[in-house]
């Protein structure tokens, strides 16, 4: 169990490396999730198409073949994801701003990826307001944004807010991929390196590892429960 | 009572719900100021009827026209014609997160665009026209059915609407509590607000409809004025509807 003490460093560097690419693609996935929910709502037929498309497609992927699609379809079409290197946000996620494009290609897949769980967790909620909320909003000459905004949206929050964090948290899980598909240090790679590259026992690693996950992941459900209980006493 | 053109004009209006034909050829006019009650055995159409005025149902054929202009396709047109036809649902269908006078003034401020303080004065005088100012900070869960019917008569006269729709508005309340929503519902008909009225109230239509309309099956049987109505009902259908409803 030495590795854990003698390779703390690393750990706490995996676990930094990860921790940054789930509050990127949370707030990614959170934000292209909404986007294509109210496509997936609108009143107008294309647009609704199109976020039933979205969401066909990307829920039904295995994660890992978006990644493959974002490590080696995009460099095959000439992009870098140059345009994530965002000024001022890259110098406080230093990995966004790299020439290996790794890190903003897996944090491509997982916002792409999460995005239509997003949706669909978001629009259970919208489907748990009563219709008659939206009928009297639109009665009122509200319109389409006006009703979301006002009447349905923050009814929806408290149906949508426990589906949404157990999203982020499978989201959490499946940023493991990323070491795989080139992205060097983050908590996963860490296991890989230390145990193929330096030789140390597999077990000691992984439960090194897991507690890395653990400490993300556990705090963010007992945070699901708190808000739960809050509303079910608000109720 | 009625002057000028018709306020609100259906042309041989169909619609359908799959295989059901909800409204049959409906032709109807009711003009300014005018008080119109629909009454009907259920599943007749009559709630329908009423939903198709402001577009909360579509119709599959015929037309509708309000205040001289066809209703428009789904968009900003439409919602500017819904701001003007004021709608109060049986099931209330108040804003459940927010307060009643926030309920109230919603509209004015976000659709009007008025000033949140003037919204708010104006929203106060409606809910005191209705009898529950003192009401006005609480949820719409905290007050009885009659005080949200009412809660949500004032919500659309905060519109200043040309019209009012009534969609059986004291169908969902205790018995106690009809009284007072249809109190304020004849006031505002003697205040020469136009109304469409679909309710199972047979006083309120004799004493305050200038027309009832008589729906069974999609089709609009009867229209005539309430004594007319009452006394001699013309068809076989509204004889038998009446003698169901007024012999207990």
């Amino acid at each position: 169990m030495n590795v854990l003490i003698d390779k703390f460093d690393v750990f706490a560097g995996g676990f930094w490396l990860t921790l940054q690419i789930c509050v990127l693609a949370a707030i990614g996935a959170l934000i292209l999730g909404t986007v294509v929910a109210v496509l997936r709502i609108s009143p107008v037929p294309p647009l609704r198409a199109l976020g039933t498309a979205y969401v066909t497609v990307f829920r039904n992927m295995p994660l890992t073949v978006v990644m493959f699609f974002a490590a080696f379809g995009l460099p095959a079409l000439g992009s870098n994801a140059d345009f994530l290197r965002i000024p001022v946000i890259d110098s406080l996620f230093t990995r966004l701003g790299t020439d290996l494009p790794y890190f903003r290609f897996a944090l491509i897949a997982l916002v792409l990826y999460t995005a239509a769980f997003v949706c669909e967790a978001l629009r259970s909620g919208v489907n748990a307001v009563p219709a008659g909320q939206a009928e009297a909003a639109r009665s009122l000459g509200l319109t389409f944004g006006q009703n979301l905004r006002h009447v349905v949206l923050p009814q929806s929050w408290h149906a949508s807010v426990v589906p949404l964090g157990s999203v982020i948290i499978a989201m959490i899980k499946n940023s493991a991929l990323a070491g795989f598909f080139g992205v060097v240090g983050d908590l996963s790679a860490t296991a890989d390196q230390l145990t193929g590259a330096e030789g140390y026992a597999f077990i000691p690693v992984a439960i090194g590892i897991s507690i890395g996950y653990l400490i993300m992941t556990v705090p963010l459900g007992a945070l699901l429960d708190r808000i739960e209980k809050r509303q079910a006493v608000a109720r | 009572m009625t002057t000028g053109e018709p306020l609100i004009v259906l042309d041989a209006v169909n619609k359908w719900f799959g295989p059901l034909h909800v409204l049959d050829d409906v032709s109807l006019s009711v003009g300014r100021g005018e008080v119109v009650v629909v009454i009907g055995p259920s599943g007749s159409g009559k709630s329908t009827l009423c939903r198709a005025i402001n577009r909360l149902e579509p119709i599959n054929s015929g037309t509708i026209t309000f205040d001289g202009q066809p209703l428009p396709a789904e968009g900003k047109a439409l919602a500017k014609l819904r701001s003007e036809v004021g709608m109060v649902f049986q099931s209330f269908n108040l804003f459940a997160h927010k307060t009643i006078l926030e309920n109230v003034t919603l509209g004015p401020i976000k659709v009007r665009k008025e000033k949140p303080a003037a919204a708010r004065e104006r929203g106060l005088a409606l809910l005191d026209r209705v009898g529950i100012a003192n009401q006005a900070d609480k949820f719409p869960a905290q007050l009885s059915g009659g005080q949200q019917q009412r809660a949500a008569i004032a919500r659309a006269l905060a519109m200043q609407p040309k019209a009012m729709l009534f969609d059986e508005p004291t169908s969902a309340l205790d018995p106690e509590m009809v009284g007072e929503v249809l109190d304020v519902m004849t006031s505002l008909a003697s205040d020469g607000m136009t109304m469409v009225v679909v309710t199972h109230e047979m006083g309120f239509a004799r004493h305050a409809a200038n027309r009832v309309i008589f729906m069974a099956d999609g089709q609009l049987v009867e229209d005539a004025p309430p004594t007319e109505f009452f006394a001699n009902p013309r068809s076989e259908r509204a004889k038998d509807f009446l003698s169901k409803i007024l012999t207990h």
